[in-house]
């Protein structure tokens, strides 16, 4: 680093990056959403979210995206109820049962971390390993899977966090009326940690919609509604891909509609989690 | 034996298996990749096919030198642009940050987590292509002709289109384990510098990120794993042409995740393709992983050097 006479000019010209840095990262996503905002909002139609593509859709003719809205919304509801499954015990095993510093809750959240890191797109192959051996084609199921593979790391380390606030004297007391691990679980933790455990889940069901490299291999695309778990479904980000990857101006104007819903239903989500998690405080100690 | 009692040994043993489900997911997507990508090693060797740049499917060539310097560069190029930004902010709202800024700032980072990459990839069509096609490559080229520069792509769909937009992606991840990792230096050490006449920046300078360096170095690792793993927004910005091979920030890069994402239609269509972009899909894994475990594993040694006193 170079050396400044005075320490008083270096901080000032150290402060002056930082706020440059700190502007340059909060408008990249203000950047972001108005970019979205001003390109899509003008494609943006009743049609779009009401009918799916007709004959014709991707070079041009009539139709909208519902199609890839349901799709997604089941597909992220199915794999977010799916990673719930093993997050809530998982970490209340971590939490309740196993010893503070136990080796395999150690084992265990270091996996989770490493889980965390590994990219969709390995989820989406490894999906598809899955998918062969057990001789299923791409369809709702397999995504909906492999979402769920995907988001387990993410659910289940939010979850982590809040659960380990969880003041001990609270399950002391729970212990000390007799209760059972499972009975303090379920009716004194889970209360308490109910909050925290929405957002982890709104966050987790946040990621699992706006991915799209876990589910193009395993989930494929269509233009139909979802109607089995055994047949393809299409999914909204992939609709994006594919709408903005044609070489006519009009559908990528409607891929551009896509992106802005898709961000729409994502910031809903994450405001709703905000003020969901002051609201689910009823039942909490504090 | 009481009901409740049992039910109790029950979901014990359930959640059991699902810690040793969690634990052994990794291990498991190792095996299964490298069970799928084991016809082509067979035929071909590792060597021939990391550092062969002719990727001829139908012929039975797959080099993937090129895929790999693909992602070599936008990498490098998010990592150069990203690390600096972060560290910079983290050290802003940790440190210096009124606490309005600080509530403004942080929810914003956080949002910027949860955006869908293919988001990010709409808005580098959208802003950041023209502003490479049209202002900073005509700018590099003219002012800067020589290595890393120089190219005929004009197309604004390139290596450094790529690296700006995985650079944003990597801001939330860096910024939150920075910030993390500041908040663990106690405030004694900082009292003390103080109290012997340093000005806040020199404490920072010398103290603090001298103490938090490990965790910095962590919070790098994992950003570039990040960088490193992306694929649908590079896949859409970064030019993607087979039989480039990058030599420069404006050429087109075709970077390994977007290999894999790429090829889902045809890959069963022709022999050992599948086992190739796997194989791709291994190494993808491995690499992560490695980054991943180093990453958290000087985290966790902190935390549990900051648990022992």
């Amino acid at each position: 680093m170079v050396r400044l006479r005075s320490p008083q000019v270096e901080e000032n010209i150290f402060i002056g990056l930082m706020i440059a840095s700190t502007f340059i990262v909060v408008s990249s996503l203000i950047l972001i959403l108005a970019t979205i905002f001003i390109k899509g909002f003008p494609a943006l139609n009743l049609d779009m979210i009401t009918k799916t593509p007709k004959g014709g859709y991707y070079l041009g003719k009539e139709g909208g995206v519902l199609n890839a809205i349901l799709g997604s919304l089941i597909l992220g509801i199915g794999a977010t109820f799916l990673a719930l499954l093993v997050s809530l015990p998982l970490v209340f095993y971590l939490n309740l049962y196993l010893k503070k510093n136990s080796k395999l809750a150690l084992a265990a959240r270091f996996s989770l971390d490493v889980l965390w890191g590994i990219p969709s797109i390995v989820y989406g192959a490894f999906g598809f390993i899955l998918m062969m051996f057990f001789g299923l084609r791409a369809s709702l199921l397999a995504g909906t899977i492999t979402i769920a593979l995907l988001i387990i790391p993410i659910m289940a380390r939010s979850m982590d966090e809040v659960l380990k606030m969880i003041p001990f004297e609270l399950k002391e007391a729970s212990y000390a009326l007799g209760a059972t691990k499972l009975e303090t679980a379920i009716k004194v933790i889970f209360r308490q940690a109910l909050p925290g455990i929405f957002t982890a889940i709104l966050i987790a069901f946040g990621r699992g919609i706006g991915d799209a490299a876990a589910v193009l291999f395993t989930a494929s695309f269509t233009d139909s509604l979802p109607y089995s778990l055994f047949k393809p479904v299409a999914t909204l980000p992939l609709a994006i891909f594919f709408q903005l990857g044609t070489p006519f101006p009009e559908v990528q104007q409607r891929g551009y509609a896509s992106a802005l819903i898709l961000t729409i239903i994502i910031l809903c989500i994450s405001i709703f989690s905000r003020i969901l998690s002051g609201k689910f405080t009823k039942h909490t100690i504090k | 034996m009481n009901i409740r009692i049992i039910k109790e040994n029950l979901v014990r043993r359930t959640m059991f298996g699902l810690c040793l489900f969690v634990f052994s997911l990794v291990f498991l997507m190792a095996f299964g990749l490298y069970q799928k990508s084991k016809p082509i090693l067979a035929i071909i060797s590792l060597k021939d096919l990391l550092f062969s740049s002719i990727w001829h499917p139908t012929q039975g060539h797959f080099g993937l030198s090129s895929f790999i310097a693909g992602t070599f560069w936008v990498t490098a190029i998010a990592v150069i642009i990203a690390v600096p930004l972060s560290i910079l902010t983290a050290i802003y709202v940790s440190e210096y940050a009124s606490k309005r800024v600080r509530s403004f700032a942080k929810p914003i980072i956080d949002l910027l987590a949860g955006i869908s990459p293919i988001i990010f990839g709409v808005w580098g069509i959208i802003a950041v292509v023209p502003l490479v096609r049209d202002y900073l490559m005509p700018f590099f080229t003219k002012r800067f002709p020589f290595f890393p520069f120089v190219s005929d792509n004009y197309t604004g769909f390139s290596a450094l289109t790529g690296g700006i937009v995985l650079a944003v992606m990597t801001f939330p991840i860096i910024i939150s384990v920075v910030e993390e990792v500041l908040r663990t230096v106690s405030f004694e050490i900082r009292e003390a510098s103080l109290s012997l006449g340093a000005t806040k920046w020199q404490t920072i300078k010398y103290v603090v990120l001298k103490k938090a360096r490990p965790g910095i170095i962590a919070a790098v690792i994992l950003g570039v794993s990040r960088a490193f793993g992306e694929t649908m927004a590079v896949l859409m910005v970064a030019g993607c042409a087979l039989g480039v091979f990058p030599k420069s920030i404006f050429d087109a890069a075709y970077p390994l995740p977007a290999l894999i994402a790429n090829t889902y239609g045809e890959m069963m269509s022709i022999p050992l393709y599948d086992s190739a972009v796997l194989l791709a899909a291994f190494i993808l894994l491995i690499i992560t992983a490695l980054f991943n475990m180093a990453g958290w594993g000087i985290l966790l040694h902190i935390e549990r050097k900051q648990a022992c006193g």
